[in-house]
């Protein structure tokens, strides 16, 4: 677990694990995140929202405010209709208001922004806006969206009279049906992924400024996009794109949280605009919960058919998705349901189908977010939930109905009944490794034994053993099928080598903690031999670095990784030729060895990265066509996504008279192909498994049925601290990816994708319940432990 | 912000080991008063209702939530921030630590964390993995899993308690 660390005190010319180059400035609070930034004149701002979920807005009056001796402008969406933007368009054809003109469609709603001399008089000012609403009754339970007589949420659609969004199926149900028409046995489960949040730590924030000379737009922002922002306020501000310049600075977390555009985002710009001076809005905590992409909420009727000799013959599903009000899900535009359709899984089943249908309610907009690989954490829980269900129903062992079923290595790549290429693993050596390092029988053992005492003096915890096996899919993805509004989902990489030998890496992608400033110079360290250190990291400035789309979906290694593997060799490629000018030799004749050129068979006839710097900006005489200098451009398309995957064992103690869950123990496995810094992964893996316990027996945005929202602070939204926290157990097996360039897959997604399942398998193999929705707290397991309600009233209605 | 309010009320505390003297607001909260009028962003703002513990800072040698804090309250007051940890060049042990084990990620709760486990190890210099646990427990981290952050501070404890050489950066 700690293998890595203790090797983390040197640097290797490539990969391995290395402290981490930003982390100076971090550990010093010389970090530089939005709120820390202040420009000249800045101004700033903040947002009334509405108290309502579902109301008409009869009038708003400002004048009050305006009066304000410290008020500088007050945007509403009539300030915003004449300039064309009172609403804006999502990543999923949709539109959002901006700020609410007709009415408000979820409480937290953004209705009118204050700009102001310092935030404390921006708040101030909010009290001083009256607005009258008239309330109209809300949707809050997604199963009675679609009911004749449903409030109608968006009246502002043309000819719209009901809360469909859209329906959208994968898989080929005639087969499906068919497997399940000649299957021996059939399991049944209803579950909700109940809605959650990201929840980083630094809440969004943006400072627009507009320079009314140069016509130049500059906004700071917390992004994990900046490039496809910059082409999204050309496209809907009008703006030339020349003429925006978007710069992330660091950014506290995203998981996810950070990929769309805010309406905060566009007030900014407008205040900015307005007011003549940069204004900066930062949003408090409650703003984040309630108003900012939200994760999850998928009702999902599940089944799967066997054999009855335990061999898996199909998935069938059918999906509510709640994507409030408005469908601002991020994800590729043709995947209203994102990758959703992965969810066969790990098994090599000959069928499956899904159905998706996403319906408006009163409530933020969001879906995809919080480390979900575009609804993979949903799909994964789906199918590992199933399973489960299934062996508990027919008496089977689950590790042992996984094993049966796993895909075998030779099976790569193998083709899954959705039309997924999986392209590398070993699946039953990576579950093989996970439930040695468990002790799986003896645990069983052991769980046997407390049962026993239990049942025969009623002392002691209940103890469960839950597993999942996930394969992810990360790396999206090639442009032919997958694009964020029109812009395929390819990512740009340049390279210059300095004439001293340091380089310059400028990348589309954009880290929020993940550590890209060392691990992509430790690509380019494998590749060209010049150490990580002397290799600076640009992220986050479009002026800057080429396009891309960014870093969500675990995508930043599967392609930007590739991109820069690939431009280093191009850079690689380039010195050879001055090599072999300095040497008087052709460039055939000479052989790589990290760092150098030399001769075939000539060792001592030798030129290092250095020296072929210095060369190439020199006088040398350089073939023709050969302009000097060391620097490449690359634009990665990749040909596939990249499938990690993982075998998880969690082992739970549940108090039988309070309901509380201990996670005693977690082991995980993951296999994510080569690792570029393991103990950067292992990081990236922690933090997931964190999120898992969450998301298990904590986190959950309840409304109540007017659409109040009830987890709107930390107080009411839980988030695991170290006291929930397990001392982890990881494994690693190492299965690359043969279409990767190095053979690396993502991984910053995995746990929080894999853990889930294995949480709540534990906690219900404790307690003997067939199946309970998350989150599994006290009072859940409690009521689940006495055969209450099943699924969590709470998260629902 | 950064103007100093005549109607206000005047302030003077140490901060990083520097005598401040501000007219503030006495509505200004000991974080936005360090952030803005003391240059110390080091100081985070994750909730702002006294949760997350990113604005966590030394208070006379207790932490506080600077968020939840006036400014005009800390009169007087001998304050620490992450700025004030290291001596010039050189790291504090934990940050040392921190860096060494990969105690941190995104780095937004690592002030208030590193802080909060200077309290704590001044309190406990050889705290055992639940001790460390618990006393971390108010600091919430979205990054880590809190893992190595556990090895951090377990190993920055023996260094500080003479056991261990600090590493060199």
């Amino acid at each position: 677990m700690t293998a890595s660390t203790d090797a983390a005190a040197t640097t290797p010319m490539g990969y391995g694990s290395m402290r981490r180059k930003e982390d100076a400035r971090f550990i010093r609070g010389k970090g530089r995140y939005l709120d820390d930034i202040t420009l000249p004149g800045m101004l700033h701002s903040a947002i009334l929202r509405s108290p309502y979920a579902h109301a008409r807005i009869v009038s708003i009056d400002t004048s009050a405010a305006e009066a304000h001796p410290k008020v500088r402008a007050v945007v509403t969406g009539e300030t915003l209709t004449g300039l064309g933007l009172a609403w804006m368009p999502t990543l999923s054809h949709d539109v959002q208001a901006v700020l609410a003109t007709d009415k408000v469609r979820f409480q937290g709603q953004e209705v009118a922004f204050v700009v102001a001399e310092d935030r404390y008089a921006a708040r101030d000012a909010l009290s001083l806006i009256e607005v009258e609403y008239e309330p109209l009754p809300a949707v809050v339970d997604a199963r009675t969206a679609l009911d004749p007589g449903a409030p109608v949420i968006r009246d502002d659609l043309d000819g719209r009279t009901d809360n469909h969004i859209f329906d959208w199926e994968a898989g080929d149900a005639a087969a499906t049906d068919e497997v399940f028409a000649r299957a021996d046995v059939v399991s049944t489960c209803d579950m909700l992924y109940p809605r959650s949040h990201p929840a980083p730590m630094e809440t969004c924030g943006s400072i627009a400024s507009m320079d009314p000379v140069s016509g130049k737009l500059t906004v700071y922002t917390t992004t994990q996009a900046p490039h496809a922002h910059r082409t999204v306020y050309a496209l809907v501000a009008g703006l030339p794109e020349h003429k925006i310049q978007i710069i992330s600075p660091d950014i506290g977390g995203g998981f996810g949280n950070k990929v769309g555009i805010y309406p905060g985002y566009v007030c900014a710009v407008v205040g900015s605009i307005v007011a003549g001076a940069p204004v900066k809005w930062v949003e408090d905590r409650s703003e984040n919960l309630m108003s900012t992409s939200f994760a999850r909420d998928y009702h999902m009727h599940g089944e799967i058919a066997a054999t009855a000799d335990g061999r898996i013959l199909g998935v069938r599903v059918k999906v509510l998705a709640d994507h409030g009000a408005f469908n601002g899900t991020a994800q590729p535009s043709k995947m209203p349901a994102g990758l959703f359709h992965v969810f066969s899984g790990s098994y090599d089943m000959p069928a499956a189908h899904c159905s998706v249908t996403g319906v408006y309610t009163n409530k933020a907009p969001g879906g995809v977010a919080y480390a979900c690989s575009f609804r993979i954490t949903e799909a994964v829980y789906l199918v590992e939930r199933l399973v489960d269900v299934l062996a508990k129903d027919q008496g089977w062992d689950p590790a042992e109905l996984r094993m049966n079923n796993l895909l075998r290595s030779e099976q790569f790549p193998y083709t899954t009944p959705l039309g997924w290429e999986y392209d590398s693993g070993d699946y039953p050596r990576t579950l093989t490794l996970a439930l040695e390092k468990a002790g799986y029988p003896q645990l069983r053992r052991e769980q046997a034994e407390r049962r026993a005492a239990y049942e025969r003096d009623g002392t002691g915890t209940l103890m469960g053993i839950g597993l999942s096996f996930f394969t992810e899919a990360v790396g999206a993805g090639p442009r032919r099928t997958m694009d964020i509004l029109g812009l395929g989902m390819a990512d740009g990489a340049e390279l210059r080598v300095h004439p001293t030998g340091k380089a310059v890496l400028r990348l589309s992608c954009m880290t929020q903690g993940q550590g890209h400033q060392t691990t992509f110079a430790q690509i380019v360290a494998e590749e060209l031999g010049i150490s990580p250190d002397d290799i600076e990291v640009v992220q986050g400035d479009t002026d800057q670095t080429p396009f891309g789309l960014g870093t969500y979906g675990s995508r930043s290694t599967p392609v930007s990784g590739a991109a820069t593997a690939m431009v280093a060799r191009k850079v690689r490629e380039r010195a050879k030729i001055v090599a072999a000018a300095m040497l008087e030799v052709s460039a055939d004749d000479l052989e790589w060895e990290k760092g150098a050129f030399h001769v075939k068979g000539d060792p001592a006839a030798v030129r290092t990265m250095n020296e072929i710097a210095m060369a190439a900006h020199s006088d040398l005489e350089l073939p023709e066509g050969v302009e000097g200098h060391l620097d490449a451009t690359c634009v990665y398309n990749p040909p596939n996504l990249t499938y990690p995957c993982g075998a998880y064992v969690c082992v739970v103690d549940v108090d039988p008279g309070t309901g509380q869950v201990a996670v005693r123990r977690f082991v995980a496995v993951d296999d994510c192909g080569v690792r570029i810094n393991p103990m950067i992964v292992e990081g990236q893996v922690h933090g997931g498994l964190a999120d898992g316990i969450g998301m298990a027996l904590m986190e959950v945005m309840a409304f109540d049925p007017d659409g109040n929202h009830l987890g709107a602070s930390f107080m009411d939204y839980l988030l695991p601290t170290s006291m929930e926290c397990p001392s982890w157990e990881l494994g690693e097996t190492v299965t690359p990816s043969p279409h990767h360039p190095i053979g690396a897959k993502g991984v910053g997604e995995s746990a929080t994708v894999g853990s889930p399942p294995a949480v709540v398998n534990a906690v219900l193999d404790a307690i003997g319940v067939r199946h309970a929705d998350m989150p599994l707290t006290p009072a859940a397991v409690w009521r689940a432990l006495r055969g209450d309600p099943l699924r969590t009233d709470l998260a629902i209605s | 912000m950064s103007t100093p309010t005549r109607t206000g009320t005047s302030v003077s505390m140490t901060v990083n080991g520097k005598q401040v003297d501000r007219h503030v607001d006495p509505r200004r909260t000991l974080s936005d008063f360090l952030r803005r009028d003391c240059g110390a962003t080091g100081v985070h703002l994750g909730c702002e209702h006294g949760v997350c513990g990113a604005c966590t800072v030394l208070l006379d040698g207790r932490t506080a939530r600077s968020c939840c804090t006036l400014a005009v309250q800390a009169q007087g007051a001998d304050i620490t921030t992450v700025e004030g940890m290291a001596d010039g060049a050189e790291l504090h042990p934990l940050q040392e630590a921190f860096w060494k084990h990969h105690g941190l990620q995104c780095g937004f709760c690592t002030p208030g964390i590193l802080l909060t486990v200077q309290e704590l190890l001044a309190d406990n210099p050889d705290p055992s993995d639940e001790e460390i646990r618990e006393g971390i427990s108010g600091n919430i981290c979205r990054c880590t899993g809190y893992q190595f952050i556990v090895d951090a501070v377990r190993d920055a404890a023996a260094v500080l308690r003479g056991e261990k050489a600090t590493e060199a950066e």
